[in-house]
């Protein structure tokens, strides 16, 4: 039988504040256990929270990105269960009125048409600890440094049909939150993180199948090998006559495998009301707007504008605008060039192959913007040749040098433009291969190529090709 | 000295006819010498009060001492004190010792008042007799024999008897103004809103509201003046302006037109209690004071309404008394579940325990909609009733309690203790301030009045209160073994 696959996904991202949701405490990573976390996040006896503005103002815009309905009066909630990284025994989110309502955005498929990918709510909440079982001998320790980190929670409709899909739903929204600036999107600290619920059906059936819901994913790699898992471990228990079971699971990177978490009977009942601690949030058609006003330009409008204005490819401006420092880098150096095709085909070439290689992204990368424009200029005043300006890039990527002319100073590679030098080589490289000549002029002219290499290599690639090409063809012809 | 009033305490410090230290230790050793039968206190915090009472007496000599400076006071054992036990008169928080002062403290810390100690109560606040103390019962100082109410039981006792001039007490469902009824004292509870509850330990949040217990309108005005206020540190506590509650007590209650809701006299109101607030309506009568009958229609339903609300959030509120971080914790657990079964089922009474089933299974998948959203429609009716009343009337009298303090142990069935507060309730539930004050005896037991105001109007309140209070004499009464 044919199925089709069916993914929705919840994204958690932590909001960029300085200071928690509902205290002053810092949200800072990597401190000392629990030296980030006062009184309110304890759970202390009769303290209270109060909502961190910030993390409102950050809820709207991603709202007002995804072009959703934003709620003019949304309501904290109590999720209540039982956790010992819980402090209070609850936790503090929202449920039946989120701040943020139905949207969608846009991804790209693989054959370069768009996908439109509904989102069903955003909602605010807090963040728990983080239980510690290794170093503990038969104990769990707890740190609540994390405890009422804001967190937005994005949920998507059941709308991916793949793998690919999914993965590119999710770096879509890693590069709107970094975008819009409300969330570093760091994956290793947790501030990215997701769940994704997968079910199978036969082709052609309305209805959905049952899904299982896999647990915290926080890496592009582990979400596609996770899912593939998954819909792979389903497809054989359907194949074979079997039925899903609804339930949670945990992805085990290690073994690349999933495996029960907790099943639906022995789910939570999270007894959800609305928090007596907390005012509803109101949010006014001028505040909405003037939030509106202050929204950066976002990924779909700057890839439209760099095919409009760059005249590049769809597929080559969706590549360079899927974060906001790639675009960055790219108009930096374009500006520089003013060639919009060779600043394009070298970011998208080798400096994206060099932070693949290295696993950098391209704030750390040893050559910025304003060092690759230098290399780019020597190419198009003809300093250097195309194949040069890579040994030029190597060596500056490994730190010989600041400055593309400091490195083609120092190694000598500076292109050879003078006519009659030029023509020396060619004219030894004609005598000492009279073969290669004789059958050349005999009709054999796939030779040419032999010559222009000969010459090349004689030159250690420095001869300028245009005068190389049009010297033999003198020559020779 | 014990006798005395805030207000008259105030003006004797002030003309220095004695110190707030010698005031202290008054109070210090009646403590001392008669807590044993009444058991008001949980912690007595004497060296505090004494190292407080110096440096009251010291800002009184350099002049820079504010009318409440050198009072002393106690504070229910709901209020979080930095550095002294708060209990919550549970075995939960039995040494628990908070690493913060709730504003209510910092408040009156500020002010220069002296902190006696910590009154027993409930168990978090969850009773109307002050039997469900894991630190033992209150005795009445009017009838020993009896409770004091609840649940600032140990406040009300304490200021009845002269244990201490004032108390702060907490009033969820008429925790304030149902004992300072029982003891004959004057209880105020403030609108929702208008003090803060940063560190006053929660029981049903969207009712708590602090308040003052004390032995005259005037010394509740005194300590409001402080206590009001916008607190950032609450995000539901009310950004209104605050008055200067002293000032309008003066004001005449000519024209003033009082409200009789007509299901506060119905069955159920104990005769003799009726013929005191009937007395009580004829003083405020011959000063001028209209009296219309009016109708609060969904008076019936406030008990039922509040016993879904307040379980609801306490459920939920109390879920922090695990046992992992801080309070109670079972000995030897033998894991998790274990750890949370035994530190709750041994940590908390039985009071507690049932709140906390009954709101867990009003909030339960199925039930949330037929119970706590139910509730919640019934609270807005009730609203509404106080709503419309507010529109014919100025105030609203009543009976604060259906009947005289009881007996201990008397009302063992908890639906029987619950109504109690049948009047009191629906003041919570809509958010109202309210005030208890003595109007009578019955046999030596008090009887209270209750006037009800509109939101924020405290002011109102207070002045209509002491307008009965200076042409009578009921809240000067004290307790004979406690003179």
């Amino acid at each position: 039988m044919e199925w089709e696959v069916v993914i929705g996904l919840e994204i958690h991202t932590q909001l960029a504040t300085k200071s928690k949701i509902f205290s002053g405490a810092s949200t800072t990573y990597g401190a000392e256990p629990n030296t980030q976390a006062c009184a309110i996040d304890l759970g202390m006896p009769g303290v209270l929270p109060v909502l961190n503005k910030d993390v409102v103002n950050m809820a709207v815009c991603f709202g007002l990105a995804i072009d959703a309905e934003i709620a003019p009066y949304s309501v904290f909630a109590r999720k209540n269960y039982f956790y010992p990284d819980l402090p209070k025994g609850y936790q503090i989110s929202q449920f039946e009125l989120p701040i943020v309502g139905l949207g969608h955005i846009f991804i790209e498929q693989e054959d370069g048409s768009k996908k439109r990918i509904g989102i069903t709510r955003a909602h605010l909440e807090e963040d728990a600890g983080k239980s510690l079982h290794e170093d503990f001998h038969g104990k769990t320790g707890i740190d609540l440094n994390r405890a009422g980190t804001p967190l937005l929670e994005i949920v998507s409709e059941p709308d991916m049909r793949s793998t690919a899909e999914a993965v590119a739903y999710m770096k879509k929204i890693h590069s709107l939150v970094r975008y819009l600036g409300i969330s570093d999107g760091n994956m290793q600290e947790g501030s990215f993180r997701c769940d994704a619920n997968i079910s199978l059906r036969p082709k052609g059936q309305e209805e959905l199948g049952t899904r299982t819901e896999l647990k915290n994913i926080n890496s592009f790699r582990f979400i596609e090998k996770a899912i593939n898992y998954e819909i792979e471990r389903q497809m054989d228990i359907l194949e074979t006559g079997g039925v899903i079971t609804q339930e949670t699971r945990l992805y085990d990177a290690n073994k690349n495998e999933t495996r029960p978490m907790r099943s639906k009977e022995e789910a939570n009942d999270y007894r959800y009301f609305p928090d007596p601690d907390l005012l509803p949030v109101e949010i006014t058609d001028e505040c909405k707007e003037k939030i509106r006003q202050s929204l950066p330009e976002l990924p779909d409008a700057k890839q439209q504008r760099f095919v409009n204005e760059y005249q590049l490819s769809d597929s080559d401006a969706n590549a360079l605008t899927l974060n906001k420092e790639t675009a960055n880098y790219y108009e930096t150096v374009t500006k520089k060039i003013k060639d919009p095709k060779l600043s394009a085909n070298w970011i998208l070439g080798e400096v994206s192959a060099y932070l693949n290689k290295e696993n950098k992204s391209i704030t750390t990368a040893p050559i910025q913007a304003e060092m690759l424009a230098g290399i780019l200029q020597r190419i198009k005043d003809n300093t250097i040749s195309g194949k040069i300006a890579k040994e030029v890039f190597d060596a500056m990527w490994k730190g010989e040098g600041n400055t593309a002319d400091a490195i083609i100073d120092k190694k000598g590679l500076k292109q050879i433009t003078d006519n009659s030098a030029i023509e020396g080589i060619v004219d030894t490289i004609i005598t000492d291969n009279p073969n290669e000549v004789a059958a050349y002029q005999g009709g054999k002219k796939k030779l040419f190529g032999f010559f222009v290499g000969q010459v090349m290599k004689a030159s250690k690639g420095k001869a300028n090709p245009a005068q190389v090409n049009a010297l033999l063809k003198q020559k020779l012809d | 000295m014990h006798k005395k009033t805030v207000a008259e305490l105030s003006a004797g410090l002030k003309a220095k006819e004695f110190s707030s230290e010698e005031l202290t230790q008054v109070f210090l050793q009646r403590i001392a010498d008669l807590d044993k039968e009444l058991n008001t206190y949980i912690t007595v915090t004497e060296e505090q009060a004494i190292y407080q009472a110096k440096k009251a007496d010291k800002k009184i000599a350099e002049n820079t001492a504010g009318t409440l400076t050198g009072i002393p006071l106690a504070q229910k054992d709901i209020f979080c004190t930095q550095g002294v036990k708060t209990t919550c008169g549970s075995k939960m928080l039995e040494n628990f010792v908070a690493p913060y002062d709730a504003t209510t403290v910092t408040q009156f810390n500020n002010a220069g008042m002296v902190l006696l100690g910590k009154t027993n109560m409930d168990e978090f606040a969850m009773g109307s007799s002050n039997e469900s103390s894991y630190f033992g019962a209150v005795s009445n100082p009017w009838d020993l024999a009896t409770v004091p109410g609840g649940s600032s039981g140990g406040s009300a006792a304490a200021v009845a008897a002269c244990l201490a001039p004032v108390a702060t007490g907490t009033d969820t469902g008429g925790s304030i103004r149902q004992p300072a009824a029982f003891c004959g004292i004057t209880g105020l509870k403030p609108t929702y809103g208008r003090v803060s509850r940063y560190g006053m330990i929660a029981f049903a949040s969207s009712l708590d509201q602090g308040g003052i217990m004390a032995r005259s309108a005037e010394d509740c005005a005194m300590l409001l003046n402080t206590m009001a206020g916008f607190d950032e540190k609450d995000s539901t506590s009310a950004k209104i302006a605050t008055e200067n509650y002293s000032q309008s007590l003066h004001s005449k209650v000519e024209g003033l037109k009082i409200g009789l809701p007509q299901e506060y006299f119905a069955e159920g109101l104990d005769a003799q209690v009726g013929q005191c607030i009937e007395a009580a309506i004829k003083e405020y009568e011959k000063m001028g004071a209209k009296i219309i009958e009016l109708s609060l229609e969904n008076t019936s339903l406030a008990v039922p309404t509040y016993y879904i609300v307040a379980p609801a959030e306490c459920s939920s509120n109390l879920s922090r008394f695990d046992g992992v971080r801080y309070g109670y914790r079972c000995q030897d657990p033998k894991d998790l579940t274990d750890l949370y079964l035994r530190s709750r089922g041994e940590g908390f009474g039985d009071e507690v325990k049932r709140r906390i089933l009954i709101g867990t299974y009003a909030l339960s998948a199925g039930y949330y909609d037929a119970y706590y959203l139910k509730a919640q429609k019934l609270r807005q009716l009730i609203s509404n009733d106080f709503t419309q009343a507010f529109k014919q009337v100025d105030v609203l009298i009543g009976p604060t309690t259906p009947d005289v303090a009881f007996k201990k142990g008397e009302k063992s069935d908890p639906v029987s203790m619950y109504l109690s507060d049948i009047y009191t309730i629906a003041v919570n539930l809509a958010g109202l301030p309210a005030i208890s004050i003595p109007v009578g005896r019955i046999k030596n037991k008090p009887v209270g009045l209750q006037l009800i105001g509109n939101y924020f109007n405290e002011a109102k309140l207070l002045n209509i209160a002491h307008q009965y209070q200076t042409i009578t004499d009921w809240h000067r009464g004290i307790p004979e073994k406690f003179q």
